[in-house]
Formats: C-alpha cells, structure tokens, sequence
C-alpha cells in the first residue's frame, strides 16, 4: 500500500494552505459559479422556505384545532394551504434537493465544477426570483388560493377574478426554468464529467438517483409549463382552452397537470433514495446491498412514474379500461420501491450499525415511507380510492412519503454532510433530540390523519360542525404539531451553534466510502488538487481497508503502474486547471426574464424590458470568457510535485 | 460561449455544451408533444366560427413551409462551409438560413393578419386560441432561432468566435434550428392536413 489510489486528506492540506484564497466578500457571492457556494445558497433558501411553509401549515392547524373556529376567514385558509403546498414542493423540498445535487454531485465523480458553472447560478437566481413572485401575492391582496394543483376550471378569470392565481401561474413558470436548467446542467455533469475510472456502475447511488430525477425533470416539467401556458393565455389574453361553455376541456388541465404531478412525486422521492443508500452503508459498515438492484429499481420507478398519473384522476369518470390500466401499474410501480427498501434492510441486516443521528434519520425515513408507500398501494385501487379521494387519509398519505420520506431523508442529509460544508461538526445530542421530536412529532400529527379521513373528514375545509365527531383528533394533531415544531427549533439552535461554536471537521468524520470525504472539509474552491481515478464503487474504503475492499488486482500492478493510473504522465502535473470566471450576467438573465413575466401583470411596456435586459444577460454571458486563463489559480500546480512525492 | 471547465476531456468524448443541447431537445420535444396533444384535445371542439375549413390557406402555408424546409439545406451548407474553413461561403449560407427564417415568420405574420380580418381573433372560439397558441409559440422559436443565427454571422466578423475550430457553435445552433423545422412537420400535418 505504498501508493495510494485518492490524495490523503493530509497530503491535500498541504496544498491547500498554499493555495490563493478563494475571493471573499458579499460581491463574490452575487456573481459565483461554484458550485459548492451555490449549494450552500439552495440550501439556505430551501430551509427559509421550509419555515414558511411550516408557519403556513401551523397557522392551518390552529384553525383546524377546534369546530367551526374563526382563527382564520375561509378565503385566508385557501391562501394557506395552497401556499403551503407550492412552498414545500416548489421551494423547499425540490430546492434543498438541488442543494445536495449542486454540492455532492461534482464531488463524488471527482470533478471541479458542474458542466455549466454559470448556468448554475442562474437556475439559483431565478429560484430566487420566482420564490419572490409567486409569494408577491401575500402583499398586494391575495395569494394564490385554488390549491396547489390549481384546478382548471376555478382557476379561470371567471371564477378566480383576483390577481392570487396570476401569482401562481407566473411563479411557476418562473420555478419551472431553474428546475429545467438544473437538470440540464446535472445530466451533463454526470454523463460527461466523470473522474477517470468511474464507469456509470461505479457512480455512488446518490449521483445515479440525481441523474434520474434530472431526467424525470426535463422530461416531466414540459406538460407543467404547457398546462400553465395554457392557464396564462386563459387569463391574459381570454382564450378558452379551459372554459367549457367555448367547448374547452377542463379534465385537459388535470391531465397535462398530472403528467408532471406524478413524476413529480418521483423527482421529491429519489433524492432521498440517494440520500438513504450513501448513509445507511456507512452507518452499517458495510457497501449497499444489491447496488445494481438498487439503481435499475430506481430507473423502474422513473419510466413507470410516467404510466400512473391518471390515478389522480380515478373519481373523474375515465371508463373502465383507462381507470384499471392505471390502477394495474400504480400497483406495479410498488415492486421496485419495496426492491430498495429491501436493499437498504439487508445492508444493515448483519451489520455494525452505528447509530448516530444521520443513521436515525435513515430508519426514520424507511419505516415512515414504508407507511406512506402502504397506504399508496391502496390508493391504487380504483373502488377504494374512490372512497378516500380529497379525504384527509391522502392528506396523511403523501404527508408520509413526502415529509416521512424525503424530509426525513433530507435532514438527514444534511447532518451526514454538514461537517463536510461548513468545516464543523455539529452537536450529536441535539440532533439525536431533534430526529426524536421530530419523529415523535410527525406521528402524532400524521397518523391520526388516517383515522380523520376514514371517518370521512375532507381536505381543504377550513372549518367542521362539532356534530362530525371530528374535533377530538384534530385538537390532539394540532397538540401534536408543537412537538414537531419544537424538533425544529432544536435543528436550527443546533445549526447555529455549530457553525459559531462548532469544533473543527476531519476530512472524513465517518469514515465514509465516497470522494468527497477525501478532500479537506470544507472543500478547497478547486475541489480535488488531483483529479481522483476511480477502481471501485466504494473508492475510499478501498483506498482505506484494501484488503477487503481491494480491487484484486491489487499486488499484480507495480506501484509505477499504479502511479501512471493515477497522475497520468500525458497529462503533466494537473496542467494549471482553470477554474470558471465569476460572472454577473446570469444574474441579469434571471432579473430581465422575471421582469418580462411580471409585464404580463403590469404592462406590455415591461414586457419589453425585460426582453431587452434578458438579451444583454445573453449576450453578455456569452461573449464572457467561460474559464480563467489559468494564470491567477497557478499556485496548486506549484504545490503538486508535493502531493505527488507524499507517501 | 465554452462555458465548462475545459480541463479533461469528457468521459463521453461529446462536448458538454452539444449533451447539453440534446438535453434541451429533449425536454422540448415534451414541451411540444405537450402543446401538440391540447390543440389535438381541442380540435373540432369550437362552438362558434370561423372554423378552420372557412379559413386555413393550404396552398399558402404548404409554400412558407417549404421555405421553412429549404432553411434547414442551408444551415446543413452552412456548418459544411464553417467546418471547411471556408468563412465566406459560412456568410452566405447562414444569412441565407436567417433569411428564409424570416420569410416564414413574415408568412405567418401575414396569415395571422389575415385570420384576424376574416374574423378569426385569440379569443373568438377554441380554435382560436389553440391554433395561434400553438402556431405562435413555435413561430416564437424560429424568431429566436433567426436571432441566433444572426449572432452567428455577426460573430464570424469577431476574431476567434466563429472558425473552423469553433465550428460546433455552429453545429449547435444547427441541431436546435433543424429541430424546430422538424417540430413544424408535425404541426403543419396536424393542423393543417388533417381534415376537419
């Protein structure tokens, strides 16, 4: 073992403290391509929006809390919960989701940056801006208010004559091009930025289920915009693609709206599949069980997530034969999500778990999916969904995958990797506390969700008769909801204190088996000072514990050959890498095409003008040098002989 | 316009921006089977005129279409030239691409004027609104298209920005301006052979 196949943390430092310091200050964050600062960017924004939402659904809880109170008007609750909804799927989940994708994904292939650094910071401008616009509502007279599916025909200016549905539909049209960018920028980074030797089936399952749910993106998020240009046409302009009485079809916008609403669920979903299966082996000791299982499920998922969506829509009267095609692979789409879950109970079955606080979060969000995945199933058949459609039992159900699930997988995320982003490690009893109010808390409010919506109480009611019997169980989850939220506080107070107070990150604190944790934590800006090459799918504990996680032919190789394997002598001394230039313009971009959408509401004047300032993003952006000359990053080309004769 | 980090080559050998514009088609390719689907769900479902057998000039748009067509010989001609080194002959072809572009566009501008004085407006009735929505948006791609080209050939007056070296600029542009001609197949077929 006298070569080793990754530069060691330690040899890495050393580069690392005779490198330039990155650029500082408030003006390098506006105009950042990289992709880990862009990251940390999602991820506060994600969490912000997470907290907007959770005082939305607090807020609907205290008016549920007792029958027939008046906490709240009937048109503020449709407000809440239809912001509640949009927030958490459009602006909290699938943006702490990119979060992980921007900051894991060129680390665990071992490259410097996404494909397209400036792109990136585009998607992350335009999130930011169209969180902006579709929340504008709050302050000039109304938010949206039709529910986040927005249904067609309530939507349409005859029924909805306000401006709450106009917030909505140029908000997501805004959302939906940062999604769409994203996953461009995601899918090329994967197929096409690889460190040597990782083949597709040696990428980490986290980076296989981002590349799928990048797919699922480009591929889903088409019908969104076409539904809602179609919805924005119906409002701006009067046309009458939803409006019955000129002969439009109103079940037209529930189907281009489930056409990406089911993948949807998928692309929420994945990311915290990824998620499950890099922590749970690491807290098991041992790889993930059935890898290749575990991904080709996860193409299964996506290719059936697009034959289901109908299943939304089994109370709209499709006939026999389209409802019981859609019920038979609603049922199908269970094989390979059971097939991961499966996977992941046998990588801990047998091994040494450890149970610390990311490692909970894992059993969490597997038992708490296993729950929603079951109730899902019974959604799957057309008589029984028939008795459970709009009840508050699917108000549980999609509560169990999406927030037992994703949100579990997520938190979890983010305690595994905090020591890698913020260079400090967090308070291990307070986040063993956090997933335990957490967890305690989901449940209590959650699960008597079930027993409400089988007794027959509704979504989206803003107020009961104390006749219905209901009132008991919706005060205990109401009850129930401070637990969670006192969950929460202990995450956030855990949060800041670890990044006041927090004691200095190893590179790799759990002892982990992918590229990331080879680099110091937090990351130099340039990532790897050697592009790493790859042997197995487990690259650290191979390059850690050889003689079990060897590559066999280790021994058969001299250590010159090996040498070659690692620092290619064609490609002399990782020739002074260029890293992406900063760039303002994506953030012009993003200003000029909301401001164009924004005209639609105010003027075509404004419409004009955005145009004109989203061309001068254009142009400007490409006529930019994409990469520095290399001349002022030359530095760790100089310290690289360093880390090459280090043992 | 290389906006990656040029260090190794690819793990494909494709460059990252012609993967990403793949990527691109093909959630546009959604976008349109999308937008092709709602005027299919649309169709023949008006309740007022003008209807569509009152108004389609078939013999006019089979013409700007077979402009639209002969554009896509021209951008081939163009990345042929630029690939040859050949800049001038690049000039000509890709202004000649823009062109034609633009004599569709000009012929849509035309028959839209001319729907709106038959009495046909976004409004009036369902087919109204799927055909110039439908139409409209894919006109607004050969618009950005033209606009791109145009790029193209200003650039070629730039040192450095269009040359045989940096032909897949070119061959970039090419992919999505065949792929909106390719789009219009469909759309002429459906909306305007199909009978009524």
């Amino acid at each position: 073992m006298a070569m080793r196949a990754i530069a060691r943390p330690s040899q890495v430092g050393a580069v690392h403290e005779t490198t330039l310091t990155e650029p500082t200050g408030l003006w390098s964050w506006i105009t950042t391509v990289d992709h880990k600062r862009i990251g940390i960017m999602y991820l506060f924004l994600s969490i912000f929006y997470l907290f907007v939402g959770g005082i939305e659904a607090s807020l609907l809880r205290v008016q549920l809390a007792k029958p027939s109170n008046s906490f709240v008007s009937a048109d503020t609750f449709n407000q809440l919960f239809t912001m509640h909804g949009t927030t958490m799927i459009f602006l909290a989940l699938m943006p702490m989701s990119a979060a992980f994708f921007n900051y894991l994904v060129p680390l665990m292939i071992g490259a410097r940056d996404v494909a397209f650094p400036r792109l990136n910071a585009f998607s992350w401008w335009v999130l930011l801006f169209g969180s902006i616009v579709i929340n504008l509502g709050w302050f000039t007279g109304g938010a949206p208010n039709a529910g986040w599916f927005s249904y067609a025909n309530l939507t349409s200016s005859a029924f909805s004559p306000g401006h709450n549905v106009d917030w909505w539909v140029l908000g997501v049209q805004i959302l939906g091009l940062s999604s769409l960018a994203t996953s461009f920028n995601m899918i090329v980074t994967i197929i096409n930025m690889r460190a040597p030797g990782m083949t597709l089936m040696r990428m980490p399952p986290f980076v296989w289920m981002t590349l799928i749910t990048a797919v699922l993106i480009v591929m889903a998020f088409p019908a969104l915009t076409v539904g809602v240009t179609f919805l924005m046409f119906d409002r701006f302009f009067s046309t009458n693609f939803f409006v019955p009485e000129a002969g439009g079809s109103p079940l037209l916008w529930q189907h281009l709206f489930w056409v990406f609403g089911h993948p949807e669920v998928y692309i929420l979903i994945l990311p915290a599949f990824g998620i499950v299966s890099e922590i749970v082996p690491v807290f098991s000791r041992k790889p993930l069980f059935g890898y290749s299982a575990v991904i080709f499920s996860g193409i299964a998922i996506a290719v059936l997530g697009f034959s289901v969506w109908a299943h939304h829509m089994f109370t709209v009267g499709m006939g026999p034969v389209p409802t019981s095609v859609f019920g038979l692979t609603t049922m199908l789409i269970a094989l390979p999500t059971g097939v991961k879950i499966f996977n992941w109970t046998f990588t801990m079955w047998g091994g040494h778990l450890s149970l610390k606080s990311p490692m909970l979060f894992m059993i969490g969000m597997i038992s708490m999916f296993i729950i929603g995945g079951l109730s899902g199933v019974m959604h799957a058949s057309p008589p029984v969904d028939a008795q459970q459609q709009d009840s508050y039992f699917v108000v549980a159900h999609f509560h169990y995958v999406l927030f037992g699930g994703s949100l579990f997988g997520l938190m979890g995320a983010m305690y595994y990797w905090f020591p890698k982003m913020a260079g400090k490690m967090f308070h291990e009893g307070l986040a063993k506390a956090h997933f335990f109010f957490m967890f305690v808390g989901f449940n209590l409010v959650f699960m008597p969700m079930h027993w409400v919506g089988l007794e027959g109480m509704p979504r989206r009611i803003y107020t009961y008769d104390e006749s219905t019997g209901w009132g008991g169980w919706n005060l205990f989850i109401s009850l129930g909801l401070f637990v969670l939220v006192f969950g929460f506080i202990l995450f956030t107070v855990n949060m800041l204190l670890s990044l006041a107070t927090g004691e200095k990150a190893p590179a790799d604190p759990w002892d982990s088996d992918t590229l990331e944790w080879s680099i110091p934590s937090p990351p130099p800006f340039y990532n790897f000072a050697h592009i790493p090459t790859v042997l197995t799918r487990v690259p650290l504990w191979t390059e850690k514990y050889p003689d079990v996680y060897g590559t066999g032919e280790h021994g058969q190789s001299t250590d010159a050959e090996r040498m070659h394997n690692i620092y290619p002598v064609d490609e002399p001394a990782e020739t002074g890498f260029h890293m992406p230039n900063a760039s303002i313009y994506p953030l012009i971009l993003a200003v000029g095409i909301t401001i164009g959408f924004l005209g639609l509401l105010i003027n075509p004047v404004v419409i004009v003008l955005g145009a004109a300032i989203a061309f001068i993003g254009v142009f400007g952006w490409i006529l930019q040098p994409a990469v520095g000359d290399g001349t002022s990053h030359d530095e760790p080309v100089a310290a690289a002989p360093a880390t090459r004769s280090a043992k | 316009m290389a906006d990656h980090v040029l260090d190794h080559p690819t793990t494909t050998g494709l460059d990252n921006r012609k993967l990403g514009m793949w990527a691109f088609l093909a959630s546009d390719c959604m976008f349109f089977g999308a937008l092709i689907a709602g005027y299919m769900v649309s169709r023949n479902r008006s309740v007022v005129g003008p209807y569509p057998g009152d108004i389609l000039n078939i013999p006019f748009t089979s013409l700007s279409s077979f402009v639209l067509l002969m554009s896509s010989l021209a951008m081939v001609l163009a990345l042929s030239a630029i690939q040859r080194g050949k800049i001038h002959l690049f000039r000509v072809w890709v202004v000649t691409t823009a062109l034609l572009g633009l004599i569709f566009l000009g012929g849509q501008i035309y028959e839209f004027t001319e729907f709106k004085h038959a009495g046909l407006g976004i409004s009036t009735n369902l087919f109204g609104s799927s055909f110039f929505v439908l139409t409209g948006i894919h006109g607004t791609h050969v618009a950005l298209g033209v606009i791109w080209l145009l790029s193209l050939f200003y650039g070629s007056f730039k040192k450095g920005l269009v040359t045989k070296s940096s032909s897949l600029n070119v061959e970039i542009a090419g992919l999505y301006w065949h792929f909106v001609d390719i789009v219009w197949i469909i759309i002429f077929t459906v909306v305007y052979l199909l009978p009524y």
